[in-house]
């Protein structure tokens, strides 16, 4: 069995045996962790009786067993439970939301790559200049912002001081309809369609909250891109190809960069992650109507059911993500891929 | 005589470190002709590496040229800039290093890293590049070059990979071509067929060779003239006859001392061999003052001025000063 | 004939100013985290007022000489709550730090250690705590357990422990099978005994530079819970719960009310931060 096969599917294999861990987990936090789900979702002026009941209805009173075999059984069908609060599938709300939340986070990473990368390739091509001890001032710094007080500092200077932002309530300015559906993506919606005054409106509603998360999460990259680089570029494969009078630019582009991109990769899989913690806190800072603010309502209303479907969500989410890059790896490295 | 194609003239360079600038090279003097095999022989630590990438203009950026030229055909390489002295690298200087392995790009493959060069230097020549690198593969006695061309380097053994360092040194058909310990770690069998190889490629191409080592036996078999290096000084210059036969600087004669000689055999002496050290970097004198066995005074206070002894055979010490103090 | 070498000049130990000079950052890192110790242990002698003094008559008001940082809703001085604020929050950290610490070190020493079917079972913990993004798991561990400060330091801690666990892991795989370990069970030292006394305290190194990373998240992840309004609530002065009743008036300007205990937070959470990355360039550089 070739070792890039073989490699691969000890990935998938430990991947699958993690979510199964989580599948417990998440069970385990959102039946076993809280003192008394059917209290909290009857509400503390209930009832005994009404609290009996919504225990009866919530499979509370059936052995722990039997709850997690109905719960894991729900799951392989792919039903997510009825949210608490609005009896409404959680499956279906947090499909409806989704589109927000990916146009969002997307922007958002992709505007992390773009400041990461340049950032952390310059600092390392120019080590020791002040190119590069101000990009790392600048990582430090991302690092140690709270997201949520950037956000606040962003609503403050670009709303309230320069108007270069509309106000922090939405996707859309009210009373604005909503571009035709394609993607859910307003901005790619409307220009698919057309529709050029919400597809602006739309983008002057996102560019905001997208950059206020992507500078944070760009810290990191910043960091792994410009370790990485310095390594590679101090690397011995470097002084051969500088031995034989390549030019500079092509030494760091193909001996340099491609070699550096490796560990980068790894890091993104670690951004994505703190993308979508942050998403809660943007979503909520701009009422953006995605499964961030969804979760937020669910842990403010104790709706445990919509919190786990949210929980869920995410792990299988990350794990499938750093699956992949994982698997990427396999055919990225040749090292790996042949053994 | 012809002009020398290299001339180091008193060299000397220092590095900052967290203690201070630290003079590494001092006062390095040495020349190479056209077509010769010149071999730069010293324990770790003395700087040969150092003289090398000081050669390329490949010095890490602590590192500071104090005083001294190199000229190379006539122009002082020290002079230059680096967009000058890139046009030097590969096709008129080029150097192969140790760890062959690691000296590969990792995620390309042989052929194309070879073809790299080629397309580099002669990449106007009508051939395709790719086809000349596995020519050049099956040149340096890689077997079944078309199919090796197209491994990566991890996939490659230690030998096979300094062979394709080599075929890249050709491709750029360089004047001058420095070889640095190229067999550190290899096989001894296959340390004796990548001597053989670069001494072909010499011959072949009738650049000048300098090789760096630590290894007196590989000096004997393919110098014609070797360089002796202690702590950053030169400390003889002599053919390979003469140094063998007739070393006169203390430190040859203990590296002469501690090579087996099958016509000679001397005991080591007492006092020969004393325990390495610490180099003194900052001494105005001869750095081999605290392991000499015949030191003088004079040896600690300031440096010895060249001695000739015969006909290309000069060394520095102060034990041939005409009136020792 | 005898001639001595000069002798070589013997270095001094390094003393405070040199490392100072050597290791700017590192420095720098260790001075903040002394002065916000010393503000939030000080409290009391470095505010005019209490941190839950209301004042009706003056809320909102801005910066002046009287409120430094300006007024509340409640007419409470800000910069009183601000320095208040450090003593909780860097309690908060501190716990979450040390807990996630001991108990992760302590779970991956005996992984590392003893291997086999107890290894694979933490590891694959490890696996299942490392599919969820920290915060979010925080986020809904608190949202479940309900508000507390209790319940934030649980939270946060088990967000964190899988890092101790595996650096602690690791550090007792290379060093178990070293000589001075086999020579401590050669002399009769039950397992766990050479664990604890001698293989654990050799493997801590990475996970103090951790410990200092880990601070500085706990500061973020607290505040931001906080903020969401998990956790900790008002009227505690938290400096996630100020800058949460502070964002209420973001769009009629009282801008000092949530932008103080925010810089608070920054100041802080770049202390840890670059004490941790100092930390670790400290680590590997004499470990070279």
């Amino acid at each position: 069995m070739p070792p890039s096969i073989r490699y691969s599917l000890r990935r998938l294999f430990l991947a699958a045996i993690t979510l199964v861990g989580v599948v417990i987990a998440v069970f385990i936090m959102t039946r076993i962790l809280p003192s008394d789900p059917a209290q909290l979702r009857a509400g503390p002026l209930a009832s005994e009786e009404l609290v009996a009941q919504y225990e009866r209805k919530m499979g509370l009173d059936k052995p722990l067993v039997v709850q997690f075999l109905n719960y894991a059984g729900q799951l392989v069908r792919g039903d997510l439970g009825d949210s608490w609060r609005t009896d409404q599938p959680v499956l279906e709300e947090l499909a409806q939301r989704l589109p927000a939340s990916i146009e969002l986070a997307t922007t958002a990473f992709l505007l992390a790559l773009a400041i990461g990368l340049t950032l952390g390739i310059l600092a390392a091509v120019y080590s020791g200049s002040w190119i590069d001890h101000l990009t790392r001032a600048i990582a430090t710094l991302g690092a140690s912002l709270a997201l949520f007080w950037l956000a606040l500092v962003g609503v403050y200077v670009f709303y309230f001081n320069l108007g270069l932002a509309p106000a922090p309530l939405g996707r859309l300015t009210i009373g604005l309809d909503e571009p035709d559906q394609i993607t859910g993506l307003f901005v790619l919606d409307g220009l698919l369609t057309g529709n050029l005054t919400a597809a602006v409106d739309a983008l002057q509603h996102l560019w905001l909250p997208a950059l206020t998360l992507g500078f944070v999460v760009s810290a990191p990259i910043i960091k792994v891109m410009r370790a990485s680089l310095l390594d590679s570029l101090s690397a011995d494969y470097v002084r051969t190809a500088r031995a034989i009078g390549m030019q500079p630019r092509k030494v760091v582009l193909i001996d340099g960069l491609r070699n550096a991109f490796i560990p980068v990769l790894t890091t993104l899989g670690i951004v994505f992650g703190y993308l979508m913690a942050g998403n809660v806190i943007v979503e909520r800072v701009f009422s953006w109507p995605g499964i961030g603010q969804y979760a937020w309502t669910a842990l403010i209303t104790n709706d445990f059911n919509a919190l786990q479907g949210f929980v869920l969500l995410i792990a299988v989410v990350y794990v499938a993500l750093n699956l992949s890059i994982d698997l990427a790896y396999g055919f990225i490295d040749p090292r790996i891929r042949l053994g | 005589m012809a002009d020398p194609l290299l001339r180091v003239e008193d060299l000397s360079l220092s590095f900052s470190t967290e203690n201070g600038r630290r003079r590494i090279l001092d006062r390095l003097s040495f020349e190479l002709r056209s077509q010769e095999v010149v071999g730069l022989v010293g324990e770790s630590g003395s700087g040969k590496t150092i003289t090398a990438l000081a050669i390329m203009g490949l010095l890490p950026p602590s590192a500071g040229i104090d005083e001294g030229r190199i000229l190379f055909e006539g122009t002082d390489l020290l002079e230059l800039s680096e967009s000058q002295m890139r046009q030097m690298r590969g096709s008129r200087i080029a150097m192969i290093f140790q760890n062959p392995r690691s000296a590969l790009n990792p995620l390309m493959r042989a052929g194309d890293q070879v073809a790299r060069a080629v397309s580099l230097h002669h990449g106007l020549d009508g051939d395709d590049p790719y086809e000349v690198a596995i020519d050049l593969l099956r040149h340096v006695g890689i077997s079944d070059a078309a199919n090796r061309g197209r491994a990566y380097p991890h996939q490659l053994s230690g030998g096979m990979a300094q062979r394709v360092l080599i075929a890249i040194m050709l491709a750029c058909q360089p004047r001058l071509l420095i070889a640095d310990e190229p067999t550190t770690g290899l096989d001894v069998t296959i340390q004796a067929q990548i001597f053989e190889l670069i001494d072909e490629v010499q011959a072949d191409t009738g650049a000048t060779l300098l090789l760096i080592t630590h290894d007196l036996g590989v000096v004997s078999e393919i110098c014609e003239r070797v360089a002796v290096m202690y702590a950053g000084q030169i400390m003889e210059v002599a053919t390979v006859g003469e140094l063998f036969r007739n070393p006169k600087h203390p430190y040859t004669e203990m590296l002469m001392g501690s090579v087996l000689r099958v016509d000679r055999p001397r005991p080591l002496e007492e006092g020969t061999i004393v325990a390495p050290a610490s180099i003194q970097y900052e001494t105005a004198g001869c750095r081999y003052a605290s392991r000499c066995p015949y030191v003088f005074e004079v040896c600690w206070e300031s440096r010895p001025g060249a001695t000739v002894f015969s006909d290309g055979h000069y060394g520095y010490c102060h034990r041939y000063d005409e009136d020792p103090a | 004939m005898e001639v001595s070498a000069p002798h070589r000049e013997v270095r001094p130990l390094p003393g405070i100013r040199r490392l100072a000079s050597r290791r700017p950052l590192l420095t720098l890192g260790i001075s903040l985290i002394v002065a916000l110790l010393l503000v939030a242990i000080f409290a009391p002698l470095l505010t005019p007022y209490g941190p839950t003094e209301t004042n009706p008559a003056a809320t909102y008001q801005p910066p002046s000489r009287a409120a430094l940082f300006g007024t509340d809703k409640f007419g409470r001085d800000v910069f009183t709550r601000v320095v208040y604020a450090a003593r909780l929050d860097l309690a908060i950290a501190a716990s979450v730090a040390i807990s996630a610490f001991v108990i992760g070190s302590v779970i991956g020493a005996f992984a590392g250690y003893y291997g086999g079917r107890v290894d694979d079972l933490v590891m694959r913990g490890v696996d299942v705590l490392f599919a969820f993004p920290a915060f979010i798991l925080a986020m809904a561990i608190t949202g479940v357990l309900g508000d507390s400060v209790r319940n934030v330091i649980i939270a946060i801690a088990v967000a964190y422990l899988p890092y101790f666990i595996r650096l602690t892991r690791s550090e007792v795989l290379s060093v178990r099978t070293s000589q001075f370990a086999e020579a401590a069970v050669s002399v009769g030292n039950p397992g766990w005994r050479v664990l604890l006394v001698h293989l654990l305290p050799n493997s801590v190194s990475p996970s103090l530079v951790q410990m200092a990373l880990v601070f500085g998240w706990a500061i973020l992840d607290a505040a931001g819970l906080a903020f969401l309004g998990l956790g900790i609530t008002p009227p505690t002065a938290e400096w996630g719960v100020m800058v949460s009743e502070g964002a209420q008036r973001i769009i009629s300007g009282e801008w000092w009310v949530w932008l103080f205990p925010g810089l608070a937070i920054v100041l802080a959470a770049f202390a840890f931060s670059i004490a941790g990355d100092g930390l670790r360039d400290l680590i590997s550089t004499e470990n070279r």
